[in-house]
């Protein structure tokens, strides 16, 4: 008997031992494509020549993205949203990498009373937290606005910023910054030239973190806003009539934005560990 | 701000009874040392014994409990590490990953101010013979080409003295050898005192001029290769350092120039010059390649058996038991006059009493011998 | 001569031997803390004093005064247990399905991505830069009555003519579950990736099956990040009420949607302080039990 003489499986039998065998495969697209479905309705949604209700699929149109403003809400919303994220992500990522820093780096007495005082915003639902803080400022006769909501998100962000910072302090090794040392390089030096370009990328990913939980955020925004609007008050505001399309615009931009920021980033990361 | 200018002092590097205590924890106790200026030095032992704690005192990346430090005629105790003029080769290299190769070596001379540096660098470089590499960065190199690029970044500075921990502990025994040649080569050349940290004691006395061998935060002796081999002070020296033999016995006259001492009823002869204490109770001691198959010496033992034997090419390792059981170990090296024993053969040993040495009987029969390596 | 000189490290044996000006670390600290003590500790206790106030007869709607009754507490939950009860049990089952769903997909990623891996990571947290109302609102029109979905399951034989999708326990749950994935994911798969593949070749050279391997040896060691993705999930959602509110009705909602309706639509702070700390003190007590059962303390 050779090789050749001996039977082969039958062609179900070699389905399904490939099926089995790639049964995992199979059900991440499967997930996948679950985990897409509202975003690829959002964006097909988003060329719905609609009018100011965009349930009901209506005719393709590519108005909308032409002219994204075209529902003028929907432009003071996403301005306003990016303004508040970008200074609470600039406040909370400095705060944060400050605090970060000192508990990586140093000795102190109350690390721990710290860490839990990090470590609670993180585990407060929502609701608890935008509701404390309202509460706080109706008694201080505070009205909300856009300086509140800026307040609020510097808040809940800086957890998150530490959290990232500081992991990225604990990958470091320490020698690097004693070689520094040993090669004459005073504490403020040794900062400058090693520790903090290494630290950098984890800056970096804190501050796109406290970016996307500012711009997304909701409930804590819906308590601390007052009348002030931003995208995510917006879409929940006019859930009930028909969202514009130009919202789903909006919606679709930055999904892709932020996905070319990061095939940007791995591919930069990439490219400066192999150069 | 540049780099202080470091004060530029020749001189040997002297250490003065500095301790170095973590809690009850003595890392370092006592310790004097002089390190002449432009020798190739070893600190030699296993892991915890100190050596490591010791180097970083000298490079500033500890403090010293007690005890004073200096070169020549400064003290640098308690100096920052960026004012000594004193670099370090790390175990794991250190190289900054964010930096090209050029940019690490250049460190240490730019946060000095020096203008110029890509001459030093280059030379720097070509000693390592690694000036093709410059624009790489560290993750591109391989293990032993990092090695050569953290002493490159060392010596580029011209420091008074160049500490090296454990430098060659992660590279194959191939590239090893050729990095202590290497390393060798390069100390000759540029002149500098060199400071070798190590648990390898082949690596030490292939290298150094001077070894110190430091056993929990102490000395245990002093000198060259030849010195600490052939005439080890303490039992600990004594098995760290290759294999030795070590027979418990009694000294029974101290007479013209000759120690005779006793064990098991077997008398032996020791030069007075080569018992290193005054007590009467010794370790008496010989390392296993002195040890003879025959039994017509002055110093000898007869019927004994051949309990295992290796054969590892250069040499054949015989264990071979005394008439009261003892174990000794006996290196035959592979040339004419070769016993080719069989386990269970009887045999007798014989040395010269030149070959013997004498250590204090009150110390631990296995002190450094079998030590774990600390990877 | 001999210098003394006091030993900076203790008991904690050989640091990186960096010291560092003893205030250097408070300064540090001090901005972001000090934020925090004020932005967040404050309105915490501000709110435990609200909870026990008191709107006095005939005043005006919004006026309290503090009377430390704590029987707001027992009042608001007595008037909102359902509420209550429904935010944990929607929570829950979101949680177990959001594992359920989320194991399979990190260990794929974990094990079988191969090349892959770094995109597929970001495909799992991609969908989550679209803006998760407008996510939420796309399920209302997915699973809406003239939706794709409810229109194929309306052919099924045993579906009624007035099947739906929206408006009921099964959305909310399904939002819940489906908003906090990645945040679920993303632990999961950080726990399976730092398994060493040979202690799952070590199991099956020990005579294990695909399926006994997985069981005493790839679950136990990845139970760090069930522990993290489950209580990332369990704690966010069992206050949310966007869910609820968008994809549910007045009979699905939970305890957040009291929360704001006492807040915004009946003014009523105390009743809503008290829902906020008693939805917080569950928490506590459910985490820490949940903690101390697995075995975690490090989770931040």
């Amino acid at each position: 008997m050779t090789i050749l003489d001996l039977p082969r499986p039958s062609f179900s039998h070699r389905t399904s031992r490939w099926i089995s065998r790639n049964l995992i495969r199979i059900y991440a697209v499967l997930a996948f494509i679950y985990l897409f479905i509202p975003v690829a309705y959002t964006f097909v949604f988003s060329f719905n020549d609609s009018g100011k209700s965009n349930l009901v699929w209506q005719g393709f149109t590519l108005d909308n993205w032409r002219n994204p403003c075209g529902a003028p809400q929907v432009c003071t919303a996403v301005v306003n949203s990016l303004q508040i994220g970008l200074i609470s992500t600039v406040l909370a990522t400095i705060l944060g990498t400050m605090i970060a820093f000192a508990i990586g780096r140093h000795k102190f007495k109350g690390r721990s009373s710290t860490n839990l005082l990090i470590f609670l915003p993180m585990a407060t639902p929502e609701v608890v937290l935008g509701a404390s803080l309202l509460a706080m400022f109706l008694n201080l006769r505070i009205n909300p606005g856009f300086w509140t909501i800026v307040i609020a998100h510097v808040m809940f962000c800086i957890s998150f910023v530490v959290v990232t910072v500081k992991a990225r302090i604990a990958s470091l090794d320490p020698r690097l910054e004693q070689a520094a040392m040993d090669l004459y390089a005073n504490e403020r030096e040794t900062f400058r030239y090693v520790t903090l370009p290494l630290v950098m990328p984890g800056i970096a990913g804190a501050a796109l973190l406290a970016f996307s939980l500012s711009f997304d955020d909701f409930i804590i925004t819906n308590f601390n806003s007052g009348i002030e609007s931003t995208f995510p008050k917006f879409v929940y505001v006019s859930a009930a009539r028909g969202i514009p399309a130009q919202a789903n615009v909006i919606g679709s931009a930055m999904f892709f934005i932020a996905l070319i920021i990061v095939i940007v980033g791995q591919a930069v990361s990439r490219r400066r560990g192999r150069k | 701000m540049a780099g202080q200018k470091v004060a530029q002092d020749t001189g040997d590097l002297v250490l003065n009874r500095v301790s170095k205590f973590y809690g009850d924890f003595r890392a370092v106790d006592d310790l004097s040392l002089t390190i002449p200026d432009g020798s190739f030095f070893a600190l030699l032992g296993p892991s915890g014994c100190g050596k490591t704690t010791t180097l970083r005192m000298i490079a500033g990346l500890e403090e010293p409990t007690s005890g004073t430090i200096n070169i020549g005629n400064t003290d640098i105790t308690t100096q920052k590490p960026y004012r000594r003029n004193v670099n370090t080769v790390f175990q794991n290299y250190a190289l900054f990953p964010h930096l090209t190769i050029f940019e690490n070596v250049a460190f240490g001379l730019r946060r000095r101010g020096i203008k110029d540096v890509k001459s030093e660098v280059d030379k720097a470089l070509a000693l390592v013979e690694l000036g093709h590499l410059a624009e790489r960065k560290p993750s591109q190199l391989s293990g032993g080409q990092q090695q050569r690029i953290a002493v490159a970044r060392a010596i580029v500075n011209k420091p008074e003295v160049l500490l090296l921990d454990e430098p060659l502990g992660a590279l194959d025994l191939k590239l090893r050898r050729q990095m202590q040649i290497e390393l060798k080569r390069i100390q000759i050349e540029v002149g500098i005192t060199f400071i070798h940290v190590t648990h390898d004691q082949e690596e030490a006395m292939t290298m150094a001029d001077t070894i110190a061998v430091m056993n929990q935060g102490k000395i245990e002796q002093l000198g060259s290769a030849t010195e600490l081999y052939e005439s080890p002070k303490t039992a600990f020296v004594a098995n760290f350092l290759g294999q030795c033999n070590l027979i418990k016995a009694k000294v029974q006259s101290r007479v013209g120039g000759k120690a005779v001492v006793s064990a098991k009823g077997l008398n032996f002869e020791i030069p007075l010059t080569r018992v290193s204490t005054d007590s009467d109770s010794i370790l008496m001691g010989i390392r296993p390649e002195k040890l003879r198959l025959d039994d017509n010496g002055i110093n000898s033992i007869k019927d004994c058996v051949v309990t295992d034997r290796s054969f590892v090419g250069t040499s054949t390792q015989y264990l071979v038991r005394t008439p009261w059981d003892l174990e000794l170990v006996v290196f035959e090296q592979n040339d004419e006059g070769l016993h080719d024993l069989r386990v269970g053969d009887k045999v007798s040993l014989e040395w010269d009493p030149e070959h013997t040495f004498g250590l204090d009987g009150s110390q631990d029969v296995n002190a450094g011998a079998d030590l774990d390596d600390d990877e | 001569m001999a210098f003394l000189h006091t030993a900076t490290s203790s008991a904690t044996g050989p640091r990186s031997g960096l010291r560092s000006r003893s205030w250097t670390p408070y300064l540090l600290l001090a901005p972001g803390l000090i934020w925090l003590i004020t932005f967040f500790i404050f309105p915490i206790l501000s709110l435990a004093s609200t909870s026990t106030m008191v709107r006095p007869d005939g005043a005006q709607i919004g006026t309290y005064v503090q009377e430390f009754r704590l029987a707001n507490y027992i009042d608001a939950f007595q008037a909102n247990q359902e509420q209550y009860i429904r935010s944990f049990v929607y929570a829950g089952i979101a949680t177990i399905l959001a594992l359920a769903i989320a194991y399979p997909l990190a260990y794929m990623i974990a094990f079988k991505s191969g090349k892959y891996r770094n995109i597929l990571l970001v495909l799992v947290v991609a969908p989550f830069f679209t803006s998760f109302l407008l996510r939420t609102v796309a399920w209302t029109q997915i699973l809406g009555d003239e939706g794709p979905i409810v229109q194929t399951l309306k052919l099924l034989p045993f579906v009624g003519d007035s099947m739906r999708l929206t408006s009921t326990p099964f959305a909310v749950v399904s939002g819940l579950t489906y908003n906090f994935l990645p945040f679920m994911t993303l632990p999961l798969y950080a726990s399976l990736e730092r398994i060493d593949p040979r202690t799952l070749e070590a199991a099956g050279d020990l005579y294990a099956n695909g399926l006994t391997t997985f069981r005493k040896v790839t679950v136990p060691l990845s139970m760090p990040g069930v522990v993290a993705g489950t209580l990332l999930t369990f704690i966010p959602a069992a206050g949310d009420y966007v869910n609820a509110a968008i994809l549910g009705s007045p009979s699905t909602k939970m305890i957040g949607n009291v929360i704001e309706s006492r807040f915004f639509a009946v003014v009523d702070y105390p009743t809503a302080a008290a829902l906020s700390f008693t939805l917080m003190a569950t928490i506590l007590i459910l985490v820490t039990l949940y903690i101390r059962r697995s075995g975690t303390d490090e989770l931040v």
